[in-house]
């Protein structure tokens, strides 16, 4: 991957720029939409996170709500990073991600603008916020391979 | 007066880090003597309570009954009146079980939005299994109870009030004298979570005239897992206790039946928290050597001294700038209230962020999330302008910074 990511000051801008507009914000509540309303895991970051999976692939993320900035933007670039994404490849960024934020060995390449988040590791306290929305579509994905079995 | 050195070198916790806490509405830290009697029990006294026919157990029963009477002075009322409970969340649901008893359908019981959860989810249970209704009584900007509209729900209806005597986020006091009388002049019982008053101001529950008052100890420099319910004799015989084993019964037979001890050893089913309540008494005397009305008027000092220093910054919002306590709600202008809880948190001040488990007081300030900074008498005027110039620092911008 480029040393792009490697940049503090474009990490912290790829932030600011998620935080402040927010990628796939707003639901669409449709009924072929699935969602997940993730509340129950802090009392303060309340997120929903709605997907449209079908055929194995990952047509549309769309999630709303109130999070600091970690967990605004780290679903905002969740959304960007899995839009269009077959199931076994949402699958692999996902793990990859959740390996980098709980500083365990992963790869980078994979995880493009989502990179920036690789230090939150560091303020353990917040890595609950970086993980919100990804846990949400981690249950909608597992969720979609349970109904096709 | 108030020798602030001599009184932090009591406390482990300021020699062994170097931070500004300021989340003693959360907890607060230990002075050496609570600590050494926990240690005191563990190394030389370790044994039950009210069992063994051996001197050890039998000091140690003294002194635990002993701590009834360091209580009972402490907020006067009688020794018997005392029952230990883990802790105030334990007290209130102790005291929502009364109202499990008490309340028939169609039954009222008031309360406030701005109540924590340990106060009000107990409430909702209560009301939900005897069909009886939640009601709640106006509070102002800053949590103060509207007389008109307590005067306005109160009817026969209401079997019980339930309040906190001071506001987890708001610090506002409660006039709960003037409140008792209103609703003792409808038969009604008045309940008050003491968790955030016990620990700054004198509690007297005879002039407050409360039928029920909950504390915890580990708000007020004694250990965790430990706290009060005091209840009048009238509803402590009537009442029936949550937990039933060891320890509360006199007897009982192969007919179920089962004969209860007098309170206040009906409530403490179970090896209890001895060293816990040992270690109370300890904390009392602490509290009680500083005396509460010097505390409460250092606490007062200090939070008027930190308004007048967060209102000279132009990006703080300031929820409860008023109230005669030593917390400090606030938000900073366009960051979200954790992001700057955790550049203070980088910065070593300790503060809490969030709904402080009041979910329903946004309906009064208008804010989900806040920062709570709540002082206690060991915080110091030099900690609030370190505080107040690291504030100054916080921007949408440089929350990010402490990830980088």
């Amino acid at each position: 991957m480029s040393s792009m990511f490697d940049n503090p000051a474009i990490l912290r801008e790829l932030i600011m720029d998620h935080y402040k507009f927010p990628r796939n914000k707003g639901l669409v509540l449709l009924d072929n939409y699935k969602n997940v309303h993730m509340a129950s895991d802090s009392c303060i970051d309340d997120i929903t996170v709605e997907s449209l999976i079908e055929n194995g692939v990952i047509k549309d993320i769309k999630f709303d709500g109130v999070g600091c900035t970690i967990s605004t933007a780290s679903t905002s670039m969740m959304s960007e990073l899995l839009i269009n994404k077959t199931v076994t490849q949402a699958k692999e960024i996902i793990e990859n991600y959740f390996n980098m934020v709980e500083d365990k060995p992963y790869n980078p390449d994979i995880l493009q603008e989502a990179i920036s988040m690789k230090n939150v590791y560091k303020q353990a306290n917040r890595i609950k916020c970086a993980t919100i929305g990804w846990k949400a579509i981690r249950k909608m994905i597992l969720e979609s391979e349970n109904n096709n079995e | 007066m108030f020798d602030v050195d001599k009184i932090r070198s009591d406390f482990p916790m300021f020699q062994n880090n170097d931070f500004i806490y300021f989340d003693n509405g959360a907890t607060t830290f230990k002075p050496r003597q609570v600590i050494d009697e926990i240690l005191k029990y563990y190394e030389f006294n370790t044994t039950n309570v009210h069992r063994g026919d051996y001197d050890i157990s039998f000091k140690v029963s003294k002194a635990y009954d002993d701590t009834r009477n360091v209580v009972g002075k402490f907020i006067n009322c009688e020794s018997d009146e005392v029952v230990f409970t883990s802790g105030t969340t334990h007290s209130l649901n102790q005291a929502a079980n009364y109202l499990k008893q008490i309340l028939n359908e169609g039954d009222i019981v008031l309360t406030t939005l701005i109540e924590h959860a340990s106060n009000i989810l107990p409430l909702f249970e209560a009301c939900k299994l005897k069909k009886a209704t939640i009601k709640y009584i106006d509070v102002d900007s800053e949590g103060y109870i509207s007389f008109d509209s307590l005067k306005s729900l109160m009817s026969e209806k209401v079997k019980a009030v339930s309040i906190s005597h001071v506001s987890n986020v708001l610090g506002c006091i409660q006039p709960i004298k003037e409140i008792s009388k209103i609703v003792h002049s409808y038969n009604s019982i008045l309940i008050v979570d003491g968790a955030q008053s016990t620990p700054h101001i004198k509690i007297d529950v005879k002039d407050l005239d409360v039928d029920m008052f909950s504390f915890s100890a580990h708000k007020m420099c004694g250990p965790n897992g430990i706290g009060v319910l005091y209840a009048k004799k009238s509803i402590l015989e009537k009442m029936e206790p949550i937990f039933y084993g060891g320890g509360s019964n006199a007897r009982f037979s192969k007919c179920c039946d089962i004969v209860l001890k007098d309170y206040p050893e009906k409530f403490e089913s179970g090896t209890p928290n001895i060293e816990g309540v040992l270690a109370l008494s300890k904390a009392i005397q602490y509290l009680e050597n500083l005396g509460m009305e010097n505390i409460h008027k250092r606490e007062v000092e200090l939070k008027e001294y930190f308004i007048k220093k967060l209102k000279e910054l132009d990006n703080i919002e300031i929820y409860n700038p008023n109230t005669k306590s030593s917390i400090v709600s606030f938000n900073v202008k366009n960051v979200f209230a954790q992001d700057a809880a955790s550049y203070l948190g980088n910065k070593n001040i300790c503060v809490r962020s969030g709904n402080h488990c009041a979910k329903l007081l946004f309906e009064i300030i208008g804010v989900n999330e806040s920062i709570r900074a709540s002082l206690y008498f060991y915080n110091t005027f030099d900690e609030i302008d370190r505080f107040v110039n690291i504030v100054k620092e916080i921007s949408i911008d440089s929350v990010i910074d402490i990830f980088f």
